[in-house]
Parts: C-alpha cells; sequence; structure tokens
C-alpha cells in the first residue's frame, strides 16, 4: 500500500458510493413522479414527513416495499454514509500503511464523526 | 406548480449548483438554498436539508476524480477535518447562546474581502516549494498535475490553518452553511497551499463536515424525498461536469469563479442576518 494506491481505493469508493445513491434516488425518483408528476405541490410551510421517511427503520422498511419516498430516503442514506466510509478506508489504508500519525488521525475524525451523528438522533 | 414542473426546474439550478460547488470547493449552498427560497417559495428548513443533501453529493461526487487524478491532498483534508468537525460540535452546542444574526453579518463582512482579495490577486500560485518544519514531520507536502507533469509543493503554517478550519466548523455548526469559504482561505491564503490543491482539498473535506451533521437534519425532516431527489441529481451531473473543467482550467479563472460566488455569499450573509433570517 502506498499514497497513490490509497488515492486510487478512495476514489472508487467514493465513485461506487455517489452512483449506487443516485441509482437508488432515480428508480424511487422515478416511479414518484410517474405516479404523481401531475398532481400540484406547495413547500411553502414546514410539515415534518412520516416516521418512514425520517428514522432508519423506516426507511428500511419503506424502500423494501418499493415506495418511491422510502426508495429516494434510502438513496440519500448511502449518499451520507459514502464520506463516513471514506473516513474508515482512509484509516485501514493508512494502517497498511504502516503510518501510525495518520491512522491515529483518521480513527479520531470517525470518533468525532460517530459521536455528532449519535448525539444527534 | 405540478411537481414534474417542481423537479425540473430544481434539478436545472441544481445542476449549475453542483458545478460551481465542484469548480470552487464551496458545495452548492450557495446557489441551491436561495434558488429553493426565493425563487420557488419553500420553506427555509426543506433548503437547509437540501442543502446539505447538495453538499455531500458535490462533494463525493467531484472528489471520486480529483482524488483519482492526484489534487485532493488526503493527509491534509484528515488532519484539518479534525478541526472541522470539532468546530461544527462546538457550534451545535453555542448555538442556542449566541446571536446568530450578528455572526452571520461579521461572516458576511470577512467574505467580501476575501472576494475582494480574490478579484485582487495575480493568478499566479505563490506556494513555496519548501514545507516549514512541522509540515514536514507532518509529512503534508506532495506534488499535483500541471499540465502533463506533476509539481511539488510544500505546506506552511500548519496552526494558523488549523484554529481557521476549527472556525469554519463552527460557522457551519452556528449557520448551517458557508464553510467552504473559510477552509479554501485557510489553505490558500494562511498554509500557503496551491489554489486547485485548495479548492479540491476543500471539496473533499466538506463531505465529512456536512456528514457530521446529517442526523439531525434527517430525523428533523428536514430532508424531503420530494425536494432532495432533483437536487441529488442534478448536483452530482453538476459535479461531475465541474470536475473535468477544473482539471484544464486556468488558476486565473478559476479565482475568478470563486471570487464571484464567495461574493454572493457574502451578500446572502449579510441580507440574511440583516432581515433575521438566520
Amino acid at each position: 500500500m502506498n499514497d497513490r494506491r490509497l488515492e486510487t481505493l478512495i476514489g472508487n469508493l467514493l465513485r461506487i458510493g455517489v452512483l449506487s445513491a443516485a441509482a437508488l434516488v432515480l428508480i424511487g425518483g422515478t416511479a414518484y413522479l410517474a405516479h404523481r408528476g401531475a398532481q400540484p405541490v406547495t413547500y411553502k410551510a414546514f410539515i415534518p414527513g412520516p416516521q418512514s421517511q425520517r428514522t432508519l427503520g423506516g426507511i428500511a422498511a419503506s424502500a423494501a416495499h418499493f415506495q418511491s419516498e422510502g426508495l429516494i430516503q434510502l438513496g440519500l442514506l448511502v449518499l451520507i454514509a459514502t464520506p463516513i466510509a471514506r473516513v474508515v478506508f482512509a484509516a485501514v489504508g493508512f494502517a497498511l500503511e504502516r503510518d501510525r500519525l495518520y491512522t491515529a488521525i483518521s480513527l479520531i475524525v470517525f470518533a468525532i464523526l460517530i459521536f455528532s451523528l449519535l448525539h444527534a438522533v | 406548480m405540478t411537481a414534474l414542473t417542481f423537479t425540473l426546474i430544481v434539478f436545472t439550478v441544481s445542476g449549475l449548483a453542483g458545478f460551481l460547488g465542484a469548480l470552487t470547493g464551496l458545495g452548492g449552498g450557495v446557489v441551491v438554498v436561495p434558488a429553493l427560497t426565493l425563487l420557488l417559495g419553500v420553506d427555509i428548513k426543506y433548503a437547509i436539508g437540501a442543502s446539505l443533501v447538495s453538499i455531500i453529493a458535490t462533494s463525493s461526487g467531484a472528489a471520486a476524480a480529483y482524488v483519482r487524478e492526484g489534487y485532493s491532498n488526503i493527509r491534509i483534508g484528515m488532519l484539518l477535518e479534525i478541526a472541522t468537525t470539532l468546530g461544527a460540535l462546538a457550534g451545535a452546542l453555542i448555538a442556542a447562546h449566541v446571536s446568530t444574526h450578528t455572526i452571520a453579518i461579521l461572516f458576511g463582512l470577512v467574505l467580501g474581502q476575501a472576494a475582494w482579495q480574490s478579484f485582487r490577486g495575480n493568478g499566479a500560485d505563490s506556494g513555496p516549494v519548501e514545507s516549514d518544519k512541522l509540515c514536514t514531520r507532518l509529512r503534508l507536502g506532495s506534488d499535483y498535475p500541471v499540465g502533463d507533469t506533476r509539481r511539488a509543493y510544500g505546506v506552511r503554517n500548519v496552526p494558523g490553518g488549523f484554529s481557521l478550519m476549527f472556525g469554519a466548523g463552527a460557522l457551519s455548526g452556528l449557520l448551517g452553511i458557508g464553510s467552504g469559504a473559510l477552509k479554501v482561505i485557510a489553505m490558500d491564503r494562511l498554509m500557503k497551499i496551491p489554489f486547485k490543491v485548495s479548492t479540491t482539498t476543500s471539496n473533499f473535506m466538506i463531505g465529512v463536515t456536512a456528514a457530521a451533521g446529517a442526523g439531525v437534519y434527517l430525523s428533523r425532516g428536514y430532508v424531503d424525498p420530494r425536494v432532495a431527489m432533483p437536487v441529488m441529481l442534478g448536483v452530482l451531473l453538476g459535479a461531475f461536469a465541474g470536475s473535468k473543467v477544473l482539471i484544464r482550467a486556468r488558476v486565473r479563472t478559476l479565482r475568478l469563479v470563486f471570487g464571484c460566488v464567495v461574493l454572493t455569499l457574502a451578500v446572502e450573509m449579510m441580507v440574511n442576518g440583516l432581515l433575521g433570517r438566520i
């Protein structure tokens, strides 16, 4: 493992992450527009969506039933997970390079990320 | 307006947002938020959720190319992400106790000054070849593609850059927007990193800072699938196009585009601050 190889790996991870997220959003979006594309919409007032669009379990269940909103939200979850996975990849890559300092730095970033995410929900 | 019309308008605007975001390292929020709120009358909470999605999509979409081509510096990005993520936590913690209007106005002034400097800059990359002592120990120096060759560069002033990055993170925790601008300024001005490396490394970093705040926005329902869908797809296409253009673009041109986008952000910040909308 060297820096060039690590860059290629991280580049590929990001590409796979965004493309699979985009595929899910595209499928869900097409289904949504096919069913309700002609309906009028307004977003002037904020009304939080149902739990099935806001929690991990709800999104998973909704996507498993091939509901369009659930598929879009699942795609967005994959999108959000991509930078987090990138930090983990970097930590492993630096460990394989036997670069202790940057393995530690990557793990600190990962710990802060997880703390922020858990604290939020 | 029908769902189809709304989707098509948001998709088009988001394409522009992703393109500019990938070119400047600022993410797409500068374009997405005012387009949704002012043009389409969407509630600011949906716009904030959409902005978060646009930042992560720009970051990961463009970074895929930038990292593989060897523009983004992974070590610099990782080291400074400690500062931005800690800053974002601190910003979110103090958000309830400070006047965000005042902060938005002050931040707007800072950005106005940064835009002025980008317009006046001669477009040359002043990056020194030698790193200072700490940056050598941290192995931050690297090289990046210029034409067909790779040019080596050094890095200076990690403590200064680290502090400004903490501030950038805190601002993104407080205001939810605009941290990319300070990231580029910290790397370009304080750490003397070449402009293309600064913007692409900022682009690489903003996704992680945004992901840290994603949980909150998702659970509160700010990320609405019907609004986020065209934003994500449009931004991604725009970011892919932007990453192709950056590789061939001249630094002088990129600085001008950066200056224009930062100036827009400065005006947005001050107006929102003065009207008490932030």
